[in-house]
């Protein structure tokens, strides 16, 4: 495809540059002939769409373009138009006047525009933008018709709009109001707002272009919105799963759930460091999900055994316990690695922002939080559906004693129970450490909303995990714009605890016997 | 007996800042320090008050204790008048800065002592009340209530920490100088403060043992051990429970009121829910359910605090974690089931 593209470039240029032959050895000259001939030959060079006039034309713009007493124009000290080797003695610079200038930086624009250069494409694709007129419709559709990455045709066809509305025909005034409006940015809109000021003749085409745009901007800014609550949603989803197991199905109120995030983050900065200047080290985030898995696991079941088995059917008691342990290992973990943030780099994969069909842009980093989130629940709900331990779990759950007569080892299910919640934990910690900051305290800021999501989606249910989730984070994202993003926390707390009132158990509360 | 210790300490307790006037051997320090475990204490006891007897824990009474702190701090920040930085005559420095026109309606009648201390009882009663009112009424119970509480007090500090709330944004009020027309740092007013906290932690404690005493302290045990039962025996538990948690928001909101004068600042931070946490591990580690354990509790541990963050401020957060470990695996019954097992 590039090779094929390539090639047509190519081709192009060489069958421009036989055509301009001669007129380019004549032209370079006249560019120091005085400002009049100098405009002149620019606005020529500029229309021919020599690859050669560039630098010529560039070196005159920065004021490096000699000429000598003979009337020769020297750059670097070369002739500029046959490249043979000439002394700069005696020579002077060519001066600028404004006139000229203006000229040159549409010629340059103009030449830029057909360079093999991806980056000065872009820039000149700008800069033609900014000096527009109508002599550009011909080059800008010529250069459209070569372009292939979407970004520079979505800023060649702005400025394509743009100059056609300069063109002295009303067709293809209204040709450029199509573009535009196809177009869909604010700044398209900006300048149709201007043309309507200039030209009421026109005013009901750009009226409707002006109307299409304000309709792709809305949808744009809903789309957006959609997203960045589907983002926030997720990450507490991602949150919120670990503590839906250990809350919801143990009855274990973790507050050192938070620290079990926080620990799961730092296990992928350690997995990171560990493996820089190695040959794995682009793999380092795929591997810190079963290394953050396996060490807040690890740090479950040892605080399961040793310290919260004793106070099962304590709930109150159980809470200020794990209060206190979630205090330690914060303090633990700031004294190893200091309280200042710590860097997790995102691999290449999952930077820079990708764009759906229709312009509609999302970030990658974000987009891959959202799949792992839902990947992890699609996991666990199989887990519990479809495992041996999934179905202890649940026997369990519904009758302790009756499940400890069948020959199920009751306090090794616990353990693996609340092994499995500090485990989803630890996931989202390497989730975490991509969009925020990778500190002792990382933990702190999502406990709350964690269990607020679990009240509201109903304890001991994973899809009420994460349809609350999911609503928390829409909701939150919704209500910012308007009310500000402390508020509009403050708003969905409210909301749930009056929420509360009409469901106490939430949205999907438990019927029958296993709801007690 | 336990009277007479108490009075006892009491008294003792009142000598501090006496010995301090006179100058013998009692630093300013001991006093401003003692003075702040004494509103520690009375939040401490109201936070005893529901969760010992009525089994209510709430996880955000440290809300209740900064509202009380605020509306002092809002008395007091209308005393300061034109002695502020900016020496505009009504309007506290930061309204200046943020360019105030004229005083928000919620800052008018702050300049009133009685006022002030009225809001600083009515405020946390009125938000108690209404929480109270909408979890007790749809039986939420045990840890979710605690959850919530939790939600709530976390929800004030983010609003309080916005600058355009009117009341300080995350710098909150300091700088005061007077209070009743006493300069705020002479020894004098030190002395009134702690006194006066002193007395209130008293008066809380004797009203928390009548009530312990009483029927009603009966039902809230009830409450606590058997909600159901007793609703089954024709008892209205929304309304005792109700009660009793009010009151306790309005003894913590007297304690952050009798607080902000003694530490000169009130800030948003003190709603963090870290804070509140900690206020109900005092109870925890002193006993609950004896209101004494409480008080004994918050001395205990606060004292801990300050010679521990002073010596190794690495080691205190541990220690602190530890006592949260160790009260509820070891010491269930807290410090006073210690004593009365030696006994």
């Amino acid at each position: 495809m590039i090779a094929r593209l390539l090639a047509v470039l190519l081709f192009c240029a060489l069958a421009a540059s036989a055509r301009a032959q001669t007129r380019f050895e004549e032209l370079v000259p006249r560019l120091g002939a005085g400002f009049g001939p100098a405009a002149e030959a620019v606005q020529a060079l500029g229309a021919q769409g020599d690859p050669r006039a560039l630098p010529i034309l560039r070196a005159l713009s920065d004021g490096r373009l000699l000429r000598n007493a003979e009337g020769r124009v020297i750059l670097d000290g070369r002739d500029a138009a046959t490249g043979e080797a000439i002394p700069a003695e005696g020579a002077s610079r060519i001066n600028l006047n404004n006139r000229l200038r203006v000229v040159l930086r549409g010629a340059i624009g103009r030449l830029a525009l057909s360079s093999p250069n991806a980056a000065e494409r872009r820039a000149a694709a700008d800069a033609v933008f900014r000096t527009r007129s109508a002599e550009n419709v011909p080059l800008l559709e010529d250069a459209l018709s070569n372009e292939s990455i979407p970004e520079i045709r979505a800023l060649m066809e702005l400025a394509l709009g743009a100059s056609r509305l300069l063109v002295d025909d009303v067709t293809v005034q209204r040709a450029g109001i199509i573009v535009l409006g196809g177009a869909g940015t604010p700044e398209a809109r900006a300048l149709l707002l201007e043309a309507r000021a200039a030209k009421p003749e026109l005013a009901p085409d750009i009226d409707a272009a002006v109307a299409t745009i304000d309709r792709r901007l809305a949808i744009r800014r809903a789309f957006e919105t959609v997203f960045q609550g589907l983002s926030l949603g997720s990450v507490l989803l991602l949150a919120a799963l670990g503590l839906a197991i250990t809350f919801g199905v143990m009855g274990v109120i973790n507050m050192a759930h938070g620290e079990m995030v926080m620990i799961g983050a730092y296990t992928t900065f350690m997995v990171q460091e560990a493996l820089r200047h190695t040959a794995w080290a682009g793999w380092s985030l795929p591997l810190s999900v079963p290394a953050a898995f396996i060490v807040t696991a690890l740090v479950g079941v040892v605080l399961e055994r040793c310290l919260i088995r004793h106070l099962y059917g304590r709930p109150l008691e159980t809470l200020l316990l794990t209060f206190g342990i979630g205090m330690m290992l914060q303090q633990a973990v700031r004294l190893i690695f200091g309280a200042q943030n710590r860097e997790v780099l995102s691999p290449a994969w999952m930077q820079g922002t990708l764009l759906l069909p229709g312009g509609l842009p999302v970030t990658a980093n974000r987009l891959w939080i959202i799949v792992f989130g839902l990947a992890v629940l699609a996991v666990t709900m199989l887990a519990i559906r479809f495992t041996r331990f999934g179905l202890e779990m649940r026997a369990v759950v519904q009758n302790r004693r009756i499940a400890a007569t069948m020959g199920i080892r009751t306090g090794w299910v616990d353990a693996a129970t609340f092994a499995f919640g500090s485990g989803l934990a630890g996931l989202a910690g390497v989730a975490l450490s991509q969009i925020d900051n990778v500190s002792p305290n990382l933990g702190t800021g999502y406990i709350i909303d964690s269990f607020m999501v679990v009240v509201f989606g109903g304890v001991g249910s994973l899809v009420g995990t994460l349809v609350g989730a999911l609503t928390l984070g829409l909701v939150n994202k919704l209500l910012e714009p308007y009310a500000g993003a402390v508020l509009a926390k403050v708003a969905v707390l409210v909301g749930i605890m009056l929420f509360i009132q009409r469901r106490p158990k939430g949205l999907f509360a438990l019927k029958g016997r296993a709801a007690e | 007996m336990r009277r007479l210790i108490i009075l006892g300490i009491a008294l003792l307790l009142a000598l501090l800042p006496a010995l301090n006037l006179t100058g013998l051997g009692i630093s300013d320090f001991v006093v401003t320090v003692v003075g702040k475990w004494l509103c520690y204490a009375i939040l401490a006891l109201s936070i005893d008050l529901a969760w010992g007897y009525a089994g209510i824990l709430s996880l955000g009474h440290g809300a209740f204790f900064a509202l009380g702190g605020y509306a002092m701090g809002m008395h007091l920040m209308r005393l300061i008048g034109p002695r502020g930085s900016y020496g505009h005559p009504v309007l506290p420095d930061f309204m200046v800065f943020l360019g105030y026109q004229e005083l928000p309606w919620f800052w008018w009648g702050f300049q009133s002592f009685p006022f002030a201390m009225l809001m600083a009882l009515l405020i946390p009663g009125a938000l108690a009340f209404l929480v109270g009112y909408l979890a007790f009424r749809s039986r939420i119970t045990g840890v979710y209530l605690s959850i919530l509480t939790q939600a709530l007090t976390y929800a004030l500090m983010l609003a309080f920490f916005r600058n355009d709330m009117g009341l300080g944004g995350n710098n909150g009020f300091t700088d005061f100088k007077e209070l009743l027309g006493l300069p705020l740092n002479t020894p004098l007013a030190r002395a009134l403060l702690f006194w006066a906290s002193l007395a209130a932690l008293c008066g809380c404690l004797w009203l928390g043992t009548s009530i312990a005493r009483s029927k009603l302290g009966r039902v809230l045990v009830g409450v606590r051990d058997g909600e159901a039962r007793l609703r089954f025996l024709g008892y209205d538990t929304l309304q005792h429970k109700l009660f009793v948690f009010v009151l306790s928001a309005m003894m913590a909101g007297i304690a952050g009121a009798l607080y902000v004068p003694q530490v000169g600042i009130i800030n948003p931070s003190e709603f963090s829910p870290g804070n509140s946490l900690e206020a109900v591990v005092w109870v925890a580690f002193g006993g609950r359910g004896t209101l004494v354990g409480a008080v004994l509790g918050a001395f205990t541990v606060n004292a801990l605090k300050t010679w521990l963050t002073s010596v190794a401020p690495d080691v205190w957060l541990f220690v602190l974690g530890a006592v949260f470990v160790a009260v509820t695996l070891l010491l269930p019954r807290g410090l006073i089931g210690l004593l009365e097992k030696r006994r």
